[in-house]
């Protein structure tokens, strides 16, 4: 059993036709996961499912062998899942520091500890947090958003997108940055359009079609498989 | 000792009297602003939520009047604030539940909320034509001038009298007092961060667990005490009259965009640019000019730009050039 889990979910919007058709996702804590797949292929929508923006019609998501599949998404997030999207992923009239609190508005406790932490992990923001997040450049304004998400002390860490729209300098500064919280013990699943890169820094990779697994396994093993290699990764 | 004269002159007539009515605006406009950001519609309710709020605190000065109770030299409708501020919220709170409510869970789009707010205001004003009527009324009691012009006159000699009211003071320092705090609360508390991350980027806000029912709680709660104490200010500096606190809302909508809307900060100053906008506009200047220039040059017409019956004339012609030139209103600044 893995720590979390999304097993044979089914999910469409609304009363529209399903989205994703028995798809399961699995995350240990310490690994990357990178869902992969073409337009259309229903990767943001797993992430959208595992978080309980969309109801399942069928399968469950597990955290920890606790079925969540119920529960709404701020109940997800106290149960330490935390999720940046593609687009506003961050409070763009607050300041740095302002953000990082309002990550951390469900904890109680004194969080100057966590923002010193995600300070550490992310300098620039300490340079800068009294400024707004609007007039930061698009890096800057990922980590902040990784920062917020941090803020909670996930087990799960849910990215949409990451690197969409930032050059490649940027991209692998941010990769880095996400392998060093994985190193702090979370899950981090992630959907990405970069997927050779993707891979190459994650443990283990899905890759989806029209909404089902197509093929999983090991990160390098995928970068490797001829057929995935052709399908998706263009080469 | 001329020139002298002409400051004052000014001073008694424009500026004192744009300070008071620029403070009441900006209540009003910091209401709408506030509303409009975290509740997303334009309230065009705003003009008989003032009113409905002032209309407890007439009620209660005649009723604490009636059993003696008084505030000294200061009028009795101070001490009614608290009682109508919770009257207000009370009702706020239930037109919400009732109304708004169904419309934010539909996610309905903003115009759809400012034309049920439009229904809202007809109710309200129903609703104040039936408890307290029409007619105008005044309930300032208390000491009324701080500073009498013969007053005045006696101690400096000038031939004009300056006159300070009392809730001309009273507006100002209250208008300091209310804004200083919600200031206060919007920057550095938990609660007011979270509205403003509310109000930035609402999907977020919700996935860093804030709770929108909250928000939109506190936004009514800060409302009401806006809208009332902006709306007592000015009864008590002018006459509580509901009609006119409907008539008001074409100066604090234009307040509240002027300064950018959604942006306190820029409602607060945009109030007085209208305030005072209308009152240089519409002074008659003559008694100025005949202080300042010789005497044969002194007009012989009023010097007045546009008749007082004009004065909402201004404050749309503002609206207007604004939205024309900045749209996002003259103030830089934080957005709520």
């Amino acid at each position: 059993m893995t720590f979390f889990e999304g097993n044979n979910m089914t999910a469409g919007y609304n009363n529209g036709p399903d989205i994703i058709n028995s798809c399961t996702v699995k995350a240990d804590k310490g690994e990357i996961v990178a869902l992969l797949g073409p337009n259309g292929a229903g990767k943001s929508t797993v992430m959208k499912a595992l978080l309980g923006l969309l109801k399942l019609k069928k399968g469950n998501v597990l955290i920890n062998g606790e079925d969540i599949s119920n529960l709404k998404p701020q109940e997800r997030v106290k149960k330490g899942i935390s999720f940046v999207p593609q687009t506003r992923n961050v409070f763009a009239e607050l300041t740095v520091k302002e953000n990082l609190e309002v990550g951390a508005f469900l904890r109680t406790d004194n969080i100057q500890n966590v923002i010193d932490e995600i300070f550490e992990l992310f300098p620039v923001l300490s340079e800068k947090k009294n400024q707004i997040v609007g007039e930061l450049s698009g890096g800057q304004r990922q980590q902040v958003a990784l920062g917020r998400a941090l803020m909670i002390k996930p087990s799960v860490l849910m990215l949409d997108e990451p690197t969409a729209g930032v050059s490649p300098i940027v991209m692998d500064e941010l990769f880095e940055h996400i392998i060093k919280i994985k190193k702090t013990n979370v899950a981090v699943i992630m959907v990405e359009q970069n997927a050779k890169q993707a891979l190459t820094i994650s443990d283990r990779g899905y890759v989806l079609v029209t909404g089902q697994n197509k093929f999983e396994g090991l990160g390098k093993d995928l970068l490797k498989d001829p057929e995935v290699r052709r399908s998706f990764l263009g080469a | 000792m001329d020139f002298l004269n002409a400051i004052i002159l000014l001073l008694n007539f424009t500026i004192l009297p744009a300070l008071t009515y620029g403070s009441q605006l900006a209540l009003g406009a910091m209401f709408v602003t506030l509303i409009y950001g975290v509740l997303r519609f334009a309230n065009f309710a705003t003009g008989d939520m003032m009113s409905f709020g002032t209309m407890f605190s007439v009620l209660l000065t005649y009723y604490f009047q009636s059993i003696g109770i008084n505030f000294g030299i200061l009028p009795t409708a101070l001490l009614t604030i608290p009682f109508a501020v919770f009257m207000m919220i009370f009702y706020m709170l239930t037109i919400d539940k009732f109304v708004f409510s169904y419309y934010r869970i539909k996610k309905s789009p903003p115009v759809q909320l400012a034309m049920v707010s439009v229904g809202v205001m007809f109710v309200t004003q129903a609703i104040i034509r039936i408890i307290i009527g029409p007619s105008d009324r005044r309930f300032l009691d208390g000491e009324k001038f701080i500073l009498k012009a013969t007053e005045f006159k006696e101690m400096t000699g000038l031939n004009e009298g300056l006159t300070i009211k009392s809730t001309q003071i009273i507006t100002v320092l209250v208008t300091i007092i209310v804004v200083s705090i919600m200031f206060w609360f919007l920057n550095k508390t938990k609660t007011g961060t979270s509205m403003r991350a509310y109000s930035d980027n609402e999907d977020l806000a919700l996935l860093s667990g804030i709770d929108p029912k909250k928000v939109v709680l506190i936004t009514w709660i800060i409302a009401g005490i806006l809208a009332t104490i902006g709306g007592i200010l000015y009864g008590l500096d002018k006459s509580y009259r509901p009609f006119v606190y409907f008539n008001n809302m074409l100066p604090i909508f234009a307040a509240a965009i002027v300064g950018g809307i959604g942006n306190p900060y820029g409602a607060f100053l945009g109030g007085y640019v209208i305030a005072f906008a209308e009152i240089f506009l519409t002074y008659a200047y003559k008694k100025f000019f005949s202080y300042i220039l010789p005497e044969s040059l002194e007009p012989s017409s009023l010097v007045q730009l546009l008749s007082t019956d004009y004065k909402f004339a201004i404050s749309f012609s503002i609206l207007v050039i604004v939205l024309l030139f900045r749209p996002s209103g003259i103030f830089e600044g934080k957005k709520i």
